[in-house]
């Protein structure tokens, strides 16, 4: 086990942008580098998801166990989704490679490396995919830009495809608009027909499968947790609060990622979940929280569609299970992606389900009509435009404030306006970052898609490099002291990267604000925020 | 899966060097990982972490979170951190023979 240091902020942003002279990249194959790329897929976490090929392997090794005939599984399964999906055979034909998508790039940004420059990484599968299945690239093999599959090249597939973060940033700026995404979704897949995945995928995936969600928190532990956040916020507001956990019969089921109720700082964002519902109460909120569907994100979408489909269900089978009515989702990013983009052809349309409507304002969510799911975001501004809840947002007054845009719910489903409107609702001191870094244009966390990994920490603060920079911008021109987020691998990838490019900067999930802000029933008066950090004009009576 | 030999124990561990089963933890483990996290002498609070870290696992089958653990122990998260410098998670976890979290953590 060798140790991995990552390099210093000043030594890693030196970064040499032009590309190596004279040789090609094809003739140039993949270096598998400490710190960037992340651990192989543990064979027992294959096995409970069925998947093919487990085995014990290391990427640095020269011989990937791979089976005898893995080239042609790979052919028939590049073939399979050829003919599936029409969006993968479009983009494996339509690129002129106009290099629009090279620089936007936050890995290329953060790396140099040339082969993540978008156009280039999908090019590493569209090469394979000329030799193999165009008359051009069968008779001109190189010259029309097709190589021959090799073990070289699917090594360089793997180290690659597992460098992407799926952000979609790339395809805002493609002339064609190729997801280039969901290139790297489908090579993904291949990689996983021979039992080629990432441990951090791969365990978190069947820990989902196997109890309910990715940390593997069992319905017991699940229960105390919460418990905890309600001990926790009685410290604060003096106010014990009620929840229902697997309620059969509540008119609406929430999920949210697990990281929320096990990982800082998501921890203070489920409190403030905690603190909303039980505002909501007295207003005719009848909601409850669910052990087996205990988690919002998917990283089976990190594998594939068959998987994500698989974890996708579960929120659905426990809705009917407890005859709700619809779902909140919380604050999760590609949650929402699979969501907004798949589920209804996953497991829809969810027909035994109603249509969201608010129970406190009546507001119809007609954008759920089919999926009848809801985020969290969208309710609570809803709330907020209706005047339904008592804020008091000076309470938030020792934050400077801005928002990261997630990749999935900004780009995903072009929910924009929604987090800003209750950010600026609940707090006093709100400050955008450059317009090219966010909304569509947002710069991903770094480590998004399941490389929020510790082994790949180089790839990450290089790939959150952009991302940051844009954060030092605010922090140097206004102050900005907090960053917030509505996605749970946020929560859990930038307060990494705030402390190695900008530690003067927190994270902070939406939720915790509101809930700093939400004056409820009955409370003391607060003299600290959810995290016990004194509010603007407390902290001397937090000195005595 | 790499092997651990130390003080005629073997240990099969993780590439973090995190033990592959709590099961197979004892106390030569703890030895072992003292030196490899740079702590110099085991005190009765570093015991404590991993007393608290290993009762909550054998009910729960997870780590506590961190708030968690920091309530229990009594200890602020500084503390913990200067007990284990590589921190709650790679350090003490690693010493009281629990995996690793995994997902958005």
């Amino acid at each position: 086990m060798a140790k991995v240091t990552t390099p210093k902020p000043k030594e890693l942003s030196n970064i040499e942008h032009s590309p190596p002279l004279m040789k090609g990249w094809m003739n140039t194959p993949a270096e598998i580098r400490p710190g960037i790329y992340c651990y192989a897929s543990k064979p027992k976490n294959l096995e409970v998801l069925g998947m093919p090929y487990p085995k014990e392997w290391n990427p640095e090794d020269d011989d990937w166990k791979l089976p005898e005939n893995w080239k042609e599984i790979i052919e028939k399964g590049f073939k399979d989704r050829l003919d599936r999906f029409r969006s993968f055979k479009l983009f494996m034909d339509i690129c002129v490679r106009c290099g629009a998508c090279a620089d936007k790039c936050h890995f290329f940004i953060g790396s140099g490396d040339p082969k993540n420059m978008p156009v280039l990484r999908a090019e590493l599968i569209r090469s394979v995919y000329r030799k193999k299945f165009t008359k051009g690239g069968k008779i001109f093999g190189k010259f029309a830009g097709a190589r021959e599959l090799t073990e070289d090249v699917l090594k360089e597939w793997w180290y690659y495809l597992y460098q992407c973060t799926e952000c979609r940033r790339c395809s805002v700026f493609c002339p064609y608009g190729i997801d280039t995404a969901e290139v790297t979704i489908i090579g993904r897949e291949l990689t996983n027909l021979l039992g080629l995945n990432i441990d951090w995928i791969a365990a978190p995936a069947a820990n989902c499968f196997r109890t309910g969600n990715h940390l593997g928190i069992q319905p017991h532990a699940y229960k105390d947790m919460l418990d905890f956040f309600v001990d926790e916020i009685e410290d604060v507001t003096g106010v014990r609060v009620d929840y229902s956990l697997n309620r059969k019969g509540a008119e609406i089921l929430f999920v949210t990622p697990s990281g929320d109720v096990f990982a800082d700082p998501g921890t203070y964002t489920a409190m403030g979940y905690l603190m909303l519902f039980h505002y909501l109460q007295s207003q005719g909120l009848d909601i409850t929280w669910s052990t087996y569907a205990s988690e919002g994100g998917n990283f089976g979408y990190f594998t594939s569609h068959e998987t994500a489909k698989r974890l996708n269900a579960k929120m659905y089978a426990e809705a009917k299970r407890l005859g709700v009515k619809y779902i909140i989702g919380g604050e999760c990013g590609h949650m929402w992606r699979v969501l907004n983009q798949y589920m209804d052809t996953f497991n829809g349309p969810a027909d035994f389900l109603e249509e969201p409507v608010s129970p406190i304002t009546g507001t119809k969510f007609e954008n759920a009509k089919s999926t009848k799911m809801i985020h969290l975001v969208e309710f609570t501004a809803d709330l907020i435009k209706h005047n339904k809840l008592k804020l008091d947002p000076s309470r938030n007054d020792h934050l400077k404030v801005t928002l990261h845009d997630s990749c999935n719910t900004a780009r995903g489903m072009g929910f924009l306006e929604e987090p800003r409107y209750v950010i600026n609702s609940v707090c006093n001191n709100f400050y955008e970052m450059p317009p090219n870094t966010i909304r569509e244009q947002t710069f991903c966390c770094g480590s998004g898609a399941g490389l929020n990994a510790g082994e790949d920490m180089e790839l990450r603060m290089r790939g959150g490099l952009p991302r940051a920079n844009a954060v030092r911008h605010v922090n140097e021109k206004y102050g900005v002291n907090m960053l917030a987020c509505i996605c749970a691998i946020d929560r859990a990838a930038l307060p990494t990267l705030m402390d190695y490019w900008v530690p003067e900067v927190q994270v902070t999930g939406v939720h915790e604000m509101v809930a700093n802000a939400l004056v409820l029933e009955g409370e003391k008066e607060r003299t600290t925020d959810l995290r016990g950090n004194p509010l603007a004009g407390m902290e001397e009576e937090e000195d005595v | 899966m790499p092997t651990v030999e130390y003080q005629g124990n073997s240990f099969q561990v993780d590439e973090d060097g995190f033990i592959d089963d709590f099961n197979n933890w004892n106390t030569q483990w703890v030895d072992y990982v003292k030196t490899t996290e740079g702590i110099s002498d085991l005190t009765d609070e570093h015991w404590k972490v991993i007393s608290v870290l290993q009762d909550y696992y054998k009910k729960n089958g997870i780590a506590p979170m961190v708030r968690i653990l920091s309530k229990v122990t009594g200890y602020k998260l500084k503390y913990i951190y200067e007990l284990f410098p590589s921190g709650p998670g790679k350090g003490a976890c690693k010493m009281a023979g629990l995996p690793k979290p995994t997902g958005c953590v």
